[in-house]
């Protein structure tokens, strides 16, 4: 089951691999020296892929639906096997003018209105995570924020929506990291262990028992009077996960690996909690976890490079977020940043459906991490592994508890 | 001070909802809904300045 062997990257300029540790770890310093050196980076890897990293080409590229299509949003060793408008997994791999008709079924379920009673639940999570963290540890005891904390957070979430037991977490997170991590470099896997097998069980278990929860909702939707292929089902449920855990555990993990560094930003969204809807989204502007993909569809010319068609695009919006002609001070975090245009949930037509969601996520669980614990910081900052691929953030996180507080 | 919103360059991000709920209310679909028909009430200018300099879109416009 080992992976292929992969050569190590000696230029990110010419040969970026996004799968790469050292790109894991490195990647805002990788970004902010192909802004400099060389904006519209290629690489031959993936079957030859670019990487813009400035503000105006990542924007420029996310807003053009003509030039580069959606078919391929995660970079492969494998061409994508649906071809658009549909894609596989709708409405983020669809294009114009099927993806709108699949976007807007899932709107209404993803609107602030409709995520606002997801709030409590998901504080009742995060107190329960932390309670029995601190049941076990207590302070200058070292426990992991993302392995113990952060990952539970939108798998509880996300499997609540769904309908689907909270117990298959752990078989969730090993179907992403396949599909997120490694760019389809995975060696072979058995059948019964794929997340399109576990999908078409669990969706065949709604269709005898019909549920109030999201899959309930697509197995009576419509298009046209039609009910949904059970490949579109199949798709957007498969969408829903995979897009809803990596990346909002990457949020919050990544935010409180800044905090553990940072106390004067601890003690100020303490004694300011008001300021904590600023603050969040400065976390997400400089801790961006999703780089998407598109191909090429037709040739352009970006930055002055011509683009052939069937060639990958990388889309890493976290570089365009840390732009220092788009943002200024772009590589500090700025708590109380007042023009703040981050494209931390992309740009255009395929704006993160979960945005509202993942937003309440990130705010409970902060809010609720430092009710209870104020004072942390990194017990070993070596150790701290972020995740490769198109979802960056910290996979392990180990920090030493300081003085916590009593749950009220 | 007056506030303009396109809604074809909208594309759902709910910062101005946020920052400005005064201003911005949002419709079944994630969509953004001005409240207020042009001119901003003095006391809300600087929230209309906020929800226009949040907007990743450029969806939104004031002019003083």
């Amino acid at each position: 089951m080992a992976a292929p062997e992969r050569c190590p990257v000696t230029d990110w300029a010419t040969d970026l691999d996004h799968t790469d540790p050292e790109y894991a770890a490195r990647a805002p310093e990788i970004w902010s020296q192909l802004r400099e050196e060389c904006p519209v980076a290629h690489s031959p890897r993936f079957g030859g892929m670019w990487i813009p990293t400035r503000h105006e080409d990542v924007s420029a590229i996310a807003h053009d639906t003509e030039h580069f299509t959606s078919r391929g949003v995660i970079v492969s060793v494998f061409e994508p096997d649906i071809p658009a408008p549909v894609g596989y997994a709708p409405p983020i791999t669809s294009d114009p003018p099927f993806h709108e008709i699949a976007r807007r079924l899932l709107l209404p379920a993803f609107s602030p209105k409709a995520i606002r009673p997801l709030e409590e639940p998901t504080r009742e999570f995060c107190r329960g995570l932390i309670d029995d963290l601190l049941a076990q540890h207590g302070p200058g005891d070292t426990v992991d924020a993302a392995a113990q904390y952060a990952q539970h957070i939108p798998v509880r979430v996300i499997a609540h929506m769904l309908g689907v037991p909270q117990s298959d977490g752990d078989r969730f997170r090993t179907f992403i990291h396949r599909i997120l991590e490694t760019g389809g470099q995975n060696g072979p896997v058995a059948p019964e262990d794929t997340l399109t097998y576990y999908l078409i069980q669990r969706i065949e278990l709604h269709r005898q028992e019909p549920s109030d929860d999201l899959i309930g909702y697509l197995l009576q939707a419509e298009i046209d009077g039609q009910p949904l292929t059970d490949d579109h089902i199949i798709g957007t449920v498969a969408l829903l996960l995979i897009a809803g855990i990596d990346t909002t555990w990457s949020a919050i993990g990544a935010t409180l690996w800044h905090l553990a560094q940072h106390p004067e930003h601890r003690r100020r969204l303490v004694e300011q909690p008001e300021l904590l809807p600023i603050a969040i989204e400065e976390f997400l502007r400089a801790f961006a976890p999703v780089t998407m993909a598109r191909k090429v569809a037709k040739d352009v010319e970006v930055g002055g490079r011509t683009m052939k068609e069937g060639e990958w695009v990388l889309l890493p919006f976290p570089s365009a977020n840390r732009d220092p002609e788009f943002f200024e001070q772009a590589d500090e975090v700025v708590l109380d940043r007042e023009r703040n245009r981050h494209a931390a949930f992309g740009l255009g037509i395929h704006r993160c459906l979960g945005s509202n969601l993942a937003r309440m996520e990130l705010t409970v669980a902060v809010q609720e991490w430092l009710r209870r614990i104020p004072d942390f910081e990194l017990a070993a900052p070596d150790e701290v592994r972020w995740s490769t691929g198109q979802v960056r953030g910290p996979r392990e996180l180990p920090v030493r508890l300081g003085a916590t507080a009593d749950a009220a | 001070m007056r506030i303009l919103y396109d809604r074809e360059a909208c594309q759902g991000h709910n910062r101005c909802y946020l920052l400005a709920p005064e201003l911005f209310d949002v419709d079944d679909e994630g969509y953004a809904v001005l409240r207020i028909d042009g001119e901003v009430p003095t006391d809300l200018e600087k929230k209309a300045q906020l929800a226009a300099d949040n907007c990743p879109e450029y969806a939104i416009t004031v002019d003083a």
